[in-house]
């Protein structure tokens, strides 16, 4: 059963969210810590190529992570398990993996790297025979979001460049919001512990 | 009766005082903890499916780098075909500090800096992923 987190008063704030995130797609905060700064190059080159192609392997790792996101939440939104106001709730979180996705392959990119590609979706092999409700749809969402959460969390103090790793933990901070709602969703607590691990 | 004691268990103990090496050895991993630390993993990793990183069925015994079509790190190729294999004591190692086990790695994770997580993690996986 879906916990009482999709209250009227919510779903208006929520809408009234899509639409402000619908004009600022690409345009945050994200751009500037991430693709749009220019002064992201200069302060690389004060670092050695072996800690920008470290830097850039780190990227590439949790784009690869990202796409599997997206692909993900794709199979979850055409399984025709999620209804109202869930379904629209996971395409949002889509969405903002999409955002993730594209300012890593950018950066990557803007640092001498190749950004992988989406692999096909069946080729991720998800374990769709286990999904047999709305709740199996979004507990395996949460369990992906957890993980992100993890990796961002790990990957952190690797970064070289600090520029990458307050971007990670902008993109952390996204994805533990995710992790959260999505617990709320299933009537789990929402927020269980004091920190993230 | 009263000095029933198991000789085997009491050489384990002394071992333990007597060898800090042998300390992982003292601090037997709970695979239910483990679970639960497993899911840190989850961004990269699945027991039955390849995925940013490879699938963990089978990884106890199994030389590093060595599920076929993989895209590995280079390194973690050469580590194997070097003659790395995965066990408790490799896995130890590497998960505690994954690119400093294996600079070029492609997990890049800072790690699992607590001893006891990482036997509670790696009695979990040898639970989940053996045959």
């Amino acid at each position: 059963m879906m916990s009482n987190i999709f209250v009227p008063s919510f779903n208006l704030a929520r809408r009234a969210f899509m639409t402000r995130a619908a004009t600022t797609t690409l345009s945050g905060a994200a751009i500037a810590l991430l693709a749009g700064n220019d002064a992201l190059a200069v302060s690389n080159d004060q670092n050695s190529e072996a800690a920008i192609a470290a830097d850039v392997e780190i990227l590439k790792t949790a784009l690869g992570a990202e796409q599997e996101a997206i692909a993900a939440y794709q199979v979850g939104a055409e399984s025709g398990l999620l209804r109202q106001p869930a379904l629209d709730l996971a395409v949002t979180f889509q969405g903002h993996h999409k955002a993730h996705a594209s300012l890593l392959a950018s950066t990557v990119k803007k640092l001498g790297g190749v950004p992988g590609d989406a692999k096909k979706a069946a080729d991720y092999h998800f374990p769709t025979d286990q999904l047999k409700s709305d709740v199996d749809v979004l507990r395996f969402a949460a369990s992906l979001e957890k993980g992100a959460v993890s990796a961002y969390l790990g990957a952190i103090p690797l970064f070289g460049n600090r520029d990458l790793a307050k971007a990670a933990g902008s993109i952390l901070g996204d994805e533990a919001m995710h992790w959260a709602i999505l617990r709320q969703a299933v009537g789990d607590v929402p927020v269980p512990e004091a920190f993230v691990s | 009766m009263a000095f029933n004691v198991n000789v085997s268990a009491l050489l384990g103990m002394l071992a333990c005082i007597a060898l800090p090496a042998a300390v992982l050895a003292c601090t037997p991993g709970d695979p239910v903890r483990g679970a639960k630390i497993y899911e840190r993993c989850f961004a990269c990793h699945a027991i039955e499916r390849d995925r940013t990183g490879p699938r963990h069925a089978g990884l106890i015994g199994r030389v590093a780098g060595s599920i076929p079509n993989f895209p590995y790190s280079a390194v973690m190729k050469k580590a194997g075909a070097a003659g790395l294999v995965w066990s408790d004591d490799s896995l130890d190692k590497f998960l505690e500090n994954p690119v400093k086990f294996l600079p070029g790695t492609r997990m890049g994770y800072a790690g699992i800096k607590d001893r006891q997580e990482r036997a509670d993690l790696i009695a979990y996986l040898k639970q989940a992923t053996g045959p």
